[in-house]
């Protein structure tokens, strides 16, 4: 396990030497993304307006308070990824973004794309979005208002973490070997539960 | 007869919305603490020192404690003794949740779930959800309110299970539930189980059991034993907190049952984020509001 304080955007070769286990922290831009945004850039077709090549994408929708005519973060925090799984091969191929930061994981499908393209998931702790948001220098710019709060966010980030590398481009998946796991452990329990009935 | 202003409601439902937000109860807390110090895992560890710390953060800068600001369930318990106008009441909650959404301001999580509009307001057809209940307790209106988070709420779970199927069909369908929800619930969980009744009663059942303070076991011993196994058991599976391994991944097991059908065996599994939010209010005739859990 080693560290890492990182600044974005990401090259595939930095991308590429994270390892499961390694931890992470985040400096530069993050982009927030959700079921609607992603829904719009791959099902309607609309190509994001902002350059993703490099990329750090957070699936997020946060709560906001528009000030001045600028928008200030007022809780951003981390929602359930695999919701959205299906889109992560089109982000890293059509986009170039090296870095999906969610919780829960996502699919061995979109493991063999970080493996393919050079991308890596890095784990946040979900639900704990008062430390996140105390890491969110600015939001720096929004697009598809229409789509609030599943916008296309641009948030300024300082320290965002700690993120775990918990599913990188060499195979490795975290949550795949706890979840086996858990079930050859689980199997062992119905198997004395049977036994016993 | 004493009444209950309508207006006074709407306050209410608006701080609740907003406290339950911000403020974990005790009891999340000290379940929280308490597996901080019995985790082995240094990965795990590490992780619930980040919600503790999170917990800490959000009181004292008043953020949110998550960004989901869930589905806005309230639970109207109804004393005797008082005089209400019950339209009025319903309507005054739902106006809470508005003002708290508008006037925070919150983030609205609630659409349509055809054309996925959303009005803004935390409110629409049948929401905020509200459960209306007559109870002994007279001269107070107690109003309960849950802002349900989605990654928990969606690994929610039911069968009908046959009689023959039994306890240990029971047992094995929470625990394939478990492994199955996997990271994505929010784990430590608080594990919400509605046995018999009808496939609404039993997932109501399992609902009424995460309004529950954690660590509060069932009054029937049977039932408080089973929540004790089934605990011990899931914390043996090894998902530990956010699924990345580790010996917490439910901070509690708590169980309600309804008689059932006799050809039937229904079961009703939801999860609870670790966030394990909930707030309530007793409203009194006189003005007077006391705030708890």
């Amino acid at each position: 396990m080693s560290k890492h304080h990182l600044t974005t955007p990401l090259t595939e070769a930095q991308v590429r030497e994270l390892r499961v286990g390694d931890m992470v922290t985040l400096d530069g831009v993050v982009f927030g993304i959700r079921d609607a945004t992603l829904i719009r850039i791959f099902d309607e077709e609309q190509a994001p307006p902002a350059d993703l090549r490099g990329g750090v994408c957070l699936h997020t929708a946060p709560n906001v308070k528009k000030a001045g005519g600028r928008y200030e973060p007022l809780s951003v925090g981390t929602t359930t990824s695999m919701r959205m799984d299906r889109f992560t091969g089109g982000l890293l191929e059509r986009y170039g973004v090296r870095a999906v930061i969610g919780k829960g994981g996502l699919s061995g499908e979109s493991l063999k794309q970080f493996e393919r393209h050079g991308g890596v998931y890095l784990a946040i702790t979900g639900g704990a979005a008062a430390l996140e948001t105390t890491q969110i220098e600015a939001i720096e710019a929004v697009w598809w208002e229409d789509l609030m709060p599943e916008c296309l966010w641009q948030f300024r980030v300082r320290g965002l973490g700690p993120l775990m590398v918990a599913m990188d481009s060499h195979g490795g998946n975290l949550y795949a070997d706890v979840k086996a796991e858990a079930r050859r452990r689980l199997e062992e329990i119905l198997t004395r539960l049977e036994k016993r009935a | 007869m004493a009444t209950i202003e309508p207006k006074l409601v709407t306050q209410t439902a608006k701080e609740l919305y907003i406290r339950a937000l911000k403020v974990l109860p005790p009891d999340v807390k000290a379940a929280l603490a308490r597996a901080a110090e019995r985790e082995r895992h240094p990965r795990a560890r590490e992780i619930l020192g980040v919600m503790l710390k999170n917990v800490e953060v959000a009181e004292t800068r008043g953020l949110l404690v998550c960004q989901d600001t869930g589905t806005p369930v309230y639970k109207l318990r109804i004393g005797r003794g008082l005089a209400y106008d019950g339209p009025a009441l319903l309507a005054a909650i739902a106006d809470g949740v508005k003002q708290a959404t508008i006037e925070h301001p919150l983030r609205s999580s609630v659409c349509h779930p055809i054309d996925r509009t959303n009005p803004q307001t935390n409110t629409g057809q049948r929401i905020p959800m509200i459960d209306v209940e007559f109870v002994e307790a007279s001269g107070y209106v107690e109003l309960k309110m849950m802002p349900k988070g989605s990654g928990s709420e969606n690994m929610s779970f039911l069968k009908m299970l046959t009689p023959a199927d039994g306890l240990n069909g029971i047992k094995r369908f929470v625990l394939e539930c478990v492994v199955n929800a996997g990271g994505m619930p929010c784990p430590p969980t608080l594990v919400g189980i509605g046995l018999g009744g009808t496939s609404d009663l039993a997932m109501k059942l399992a609902k009424e059991a995460i309004w529950r303070p954690v660590g509060s076991p069932n009054p029937d011993p049977a039932i408080a034993a089973l929540e004790a196994e089934l605990l011990e058991t899931i914390n043996g599976l090894g998902l530990g907190p956010m699924g990345l391994g580790g010996d917490t991944t439910a901070l509690a097991v708590q169980i309600e049952y309804a008689h059932t059908h006799i050809t039937q065996n229904p079961v009703a599994v939801t999860l609870q984020c670790w966030r394990g939010e909930r707030a309530a209010a007793r409203i009194y005739p006189d003005g007077r509001v006391e705030y708890g859990f």
